[in-house]
This record gives structure tokens, sequence and C-alpha cells, in this order.
């Protein structure tokens, strides 16, 4: 579980999170919303410990971020993974490599499990045929599997995956979505994903931090994000006309 | 803008945060062959190549400058070796090298800062500037001196060369004379420390420069360039004093 506390940040006397609170819970699938902009990428990199807020606490089951000496970080880091929006593959190495790389850098195993392991996670996000191509010669949707791959090679008991499936078709991004949530179900993780996709609150919502220009505006799960009377969320959520559609058939079953 | 004294103080947090015992040599050789590699790949030709030619332009012009016949004409070949081992082959292909992997380091690094590579091995918590910093330095420092003592010899291959144009009188036979007279082996050895201090200087300003970018593309663009003009100025102040030093 994790858990933040008042989370300010400002950049130049520019407020950008606004004394944001938020619990993120163990084995589930955790989603920030928010319109481009509202401070999402901020809110994670606080919350993982690239960026200090200027007050507030973040708490990984009882360990403060914010208060750990550098080796018990290092430590705590060792147990986390990340995907970047830009997914962040280093583009000297190959998938293979990329995905051995903290397994490389951090484990004790031989070369063989460590590449078996590899393998393992390359399997599990669909890239077995790829390993041996640069990050150049990949798609975008190939590249954000291989990231996912890389950020789950230490089966890391905290998963961050900022914008998992931004830029990508609607059917790849389902299957990036079900992944995740595979992988947090499965290996029972604390999975905290940024998005603004709208397919994404409703097939892995299971709980939902909506921010509004840097204030927490609305927090709750997929089904109640539907019924909600929320007028910032409304606006947000079901901006399609399809979704909003949507949204008044379900609560005309109800009414 | 930064102040001087504030870079200072980044780049000596950086080069503390660099210089740790790897915590994979496996990785750490790794990374240092394939630093060596590319830079033995990207730069030889362009050394040999402009030794060379310059070494073939320093004789002429020496001898087209001493037309006295109270001068003998070996000291053509002398002088020639002198300014090549002394200057040219450490400190001017240094600076060459400064503008070519200087650039290049930074772009590098630059670049994986701005697309969060270096945060995403932070992020996995590995030392990340050791990683990547020190594999460069280690490589310049072992690799630099290589083709600092390779520009020498094409250097006077050039001069050579040269004898055999026949200006001025000049003749083969006097020219390889000059180059043999009054030999000093200090010299080369003091071509070799002044090696190892630019190569030091190219790979960790480059490293900073490039590590420390902030925005994007463009600012990795800057950043290549405040990289060789701040490494290329730092070279020369270190020649000055590592000429004092070591020579007088
Ligand atoms: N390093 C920085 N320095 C100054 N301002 C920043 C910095 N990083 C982000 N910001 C500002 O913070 C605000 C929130 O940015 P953030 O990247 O968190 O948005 P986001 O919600 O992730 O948007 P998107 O969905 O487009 O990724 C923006 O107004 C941005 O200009
Ligand atoms: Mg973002």
């Amino acid at each position: 579980m994790i858990e933040i506390r008042n989370i300010r940040k400002t950049f130049d006397g520019r407020t950008v999170l606004n004394n944001i609170s938020a619990v993120f819970e163990t084995g589930k699938t955790n989603l920030i919303i928010g319109q481009s902009g509202s401070g999402k990428t901020v809110l994670l990199k606080c919350i993982i410990g690239l960026l200090r807020p200027d007050s507030g606490d973040i708490m990984y089951d009882d360990a403060g971020i914010l208060h750990l000496r550098k080796h018990e970080l290092d430590k705590l880091r060792k147990e986390m993974g990340m995907l970047f929006q830009g997914s962040a593959l280093f583009d000297s190495m190959t998938v293979l490599e990329n995905v051995m790389f903290p397994l490389d850098m951090i484990s004790r195993d031989s070369y063989r499990d460590r590449k078996k392991r590899a393998m393992f996670c390359l399997e599990r996000v669909n890239l077995l045929n790829s390993e041996h191509l640069y990050p150049s010669e990949i798609s975008g949707g190939m590249m954000k599997r291989a990231g996912i791959a890389r950020a789950i090679a230490l089966n890391p008991k905290y998963l961050f995956c900022d914008e998992p499936n931004s830029g990508l078709d609607p059917k790849t991004s389902l299957l990036i979505d079900e992944l995740i949530h595979d992988i947090t179900k499965d290996y029972r993780m604390t999975t905290v994903i940024n998005t603004h996709d709208m397919n994404s609150v409703i097939n892995i919502g299971e709980t939902i931090a909506f921010i509004k220009e840097g204030v927490l505006e609305w927090q709750g799960n997929k089904f109640e994000v539907i019924t909600s009377n929320n007028q910032a969320l409304n606006d947000f959520v079901f901006a399609s006309d399809l979704f909003r559609k949507i949204k008044d058939m379900e609560n005309q079953k109800e009414g | 803008m930064k102040s001087s004294l504030h870079i200072l103080g980044e780049y000596t947090l950086l080069m503390g945060k660099t210089f740790t015992a790897p915590t994979r040599w496996g990785m750490f050789f790794r990374q240092l062959m394939r630093e060596i590699y590319k830079l033995g790949a990207d730069s030889l030709g362009i050394v040999v190549i402009i030794s060379i030619f310059i070494g073939t332009v320093i004789a002429i012009q020496i001898s087209l400058n001493i037309s006295s016949p109270l001068i003998p004409k070996f000291t053509i070949g002398y002088t020639t070796r002198e300014i090549i081992l002394l200057e040219f082959s450490s400190s001017i292909m240094c600076l060459i090298l400064a503008g070519k992997v200087g650039s290049n380091i930074a772009s590098e690094i630059g670049t994986m800062r701005v697309t969060e590579q270096i945060d995403a091995m932070e992020i996995m918590g590995v030392n990340s500037a050791n990683f990547l910093i020190l594999p460069k330095i280690v490589g310049l420092m072992l690799f630099i001196p290589v083709l600092v003592v390779f520009s020498m010899f094409t250097g006077i291959i050039g001069g050579i060369g040269a004898s055999y144009a026949d200006i001025n009188g000049m003749t083969p036979s006097s020219f390889i004379y000059g180059l043999q007279f009054y030999f000093n082996s200090y010299y080369i050895a003091y071509s070799v420390i002044k090696a190892l201090v630019y190569a030091f200087i190219i790979a960790s300003v480059a490293s900073y420069f490039g590590y420390n970018v902030k925005g994007g593309a463009l600012d990795v663009g800057k950043a290549s360039t405040n990289a060789v003009v701040m490494s290329s100025i730092l070279i020369l102040m270190a020649d000055v004093i590592l000429t004092h030093i070591l020579l007088t």
C-alpha cells in the first residue's frame, strides 16, 4: 500500500500540486486521471522520489520515502518498477538487453537465470520474437510493452505506469490495460497508473483519483464514476458523446 | 545563467557520484570496451589524416622560412619533430578530439537525460553517473594517449614525406638526421601526461554538460556546444599550467 498525504509541489512559484492525499491499495490497479497538464506526471514522479514535493509525506507500507537514507532508498527502489510516458528504453541496447539491464545490475543470479527471467517477462508481454531488435526498430506499442517487461523484470512490489496506452490504438490499449491488470493480480503488486483514457477508467479503475489543475477533485472506483454527480468529473470523463450516452443509459436502468 | 561557482559545485558533486566502485564489474568492463571501440573506430582515421597533413605542412613551412645558408638543413627535421612532439600531437590533437568526442558524449548523455533514460536507471536503484560516465572517463584516458602517440608517428611520417619534395634544399637524409638530433624522450612522456589530463577534461566536462541538460532536443544541442567550448578553454589552460610544471 502507498499512502500520500498533503502533497504540495511548486515550480518557480507556480503551484502544480496542491494538498493531494490518496491511498493506493495493494493488489489493485489504482488510477490517477486528469486532463493533460493537470499534474499527473509530476505527482507520479513525486511518489517514486524523482521529484521532491515542497511539503507532504509519502508512505510505502509505513516507510516514508522522503525520510529514507540513501542505502534504504536504493533498497526500496529495487522493489519499484516504472513505465515512463515515453517508454525511456535505453536506445543503445536491444529489447532483450533492456529487459536484462535491471537484472544485470541488481540481481545476483547466474547469466542463464537472468536471461530466462528476461525471456519470461518478454513472453508475458508478447514480445518474444523481437528481443534482438533495437528500440528504434520497434513500434510505439511494442516499446510500451518492452518498457513493461523491463519494469517487472525484478518482480517489483510497486508498479508505476505513466500513460501506458497513450498514442495506441483502442485494441492495443485494451491489451496493455489487461496485461497490467493481470500482472497486478498475479503478483499482488501495488500498481499506480496515470491515464486520460476513458476505456482504461471503465476497464481497470479499481480505485480512481481525479486531479483537476493540481487539486484532488474526486475519488472513487469505476462504478462510482458512472453515477457520480461531480460536474468536473462528468465533464472530463464523459467528454465524448458516446460515453455520455452510455452514462445516460446506465442511469436510466438504475432509475 | 548559472554562476561559475554553481557549475563547479555541480561538477564536483557529479564526479563524486561517478567515482565509486562499480557494483557490477562485468557491466563496467563491457561498457569500457564499447567506449574504447567507439573512440577508436570514430577517431583513428581523422587523427591519422590530420597528423599526416599537418606534419607535411609544418615541414614545408619551416623549410620555406629557413633560407639562410648559415642555418643547417637538419634544423628543419629537428624543429618539425619538436613542434609535433611537444604541442601538435597532444594539445592541438586533443582540441580537435574535444570537438569530435566531447560533443558526441554530451549529446549522447543529454539525449538519455531528456528521454528519461537516466531517470529510469535511477528508479532501478542504479547509480547512473557511475554506470554512464566512469567508463567514458577511463576509456578516454586509456585510449587518447594511444591516439596521441599515433599522431606523433604519422605526423613525423608526413614530415619525412615532405622532405622528398626538395624544397629549399631540404633532403630526406638531413631531415631524418634532424629528427634524431638532440632527441629527448621525456618530451614523449610530457605529451602523454598532457593527453591524460586532456582526456579527463574532455570526458568529464562533456558528461557534466550532458548529464545536467534540462528541457528537450534543443537544449541537448546547446549542451554539446557548451561542452566543446568549455573543454577547449580548460585544455588550453591546462596546457599552460602543465607546461610550466613539467618543462620549466
Ligand atoms: N520540470 C518542470 N518545471 C516546471 N514546470 C513543470 C515541470 N514539470 C511539469 N511542469 C508543469 O506542471 C504541470 C503538470 O505537468 P504534468 O507533466 O504533470 O502533466 P500531466 O498531467 O502528466 O499531463 P499529460 O497528460 O499531458 O502527460 C504542467 O503545467 C507543466 O508545465
Ligand atoms: Mg504526463
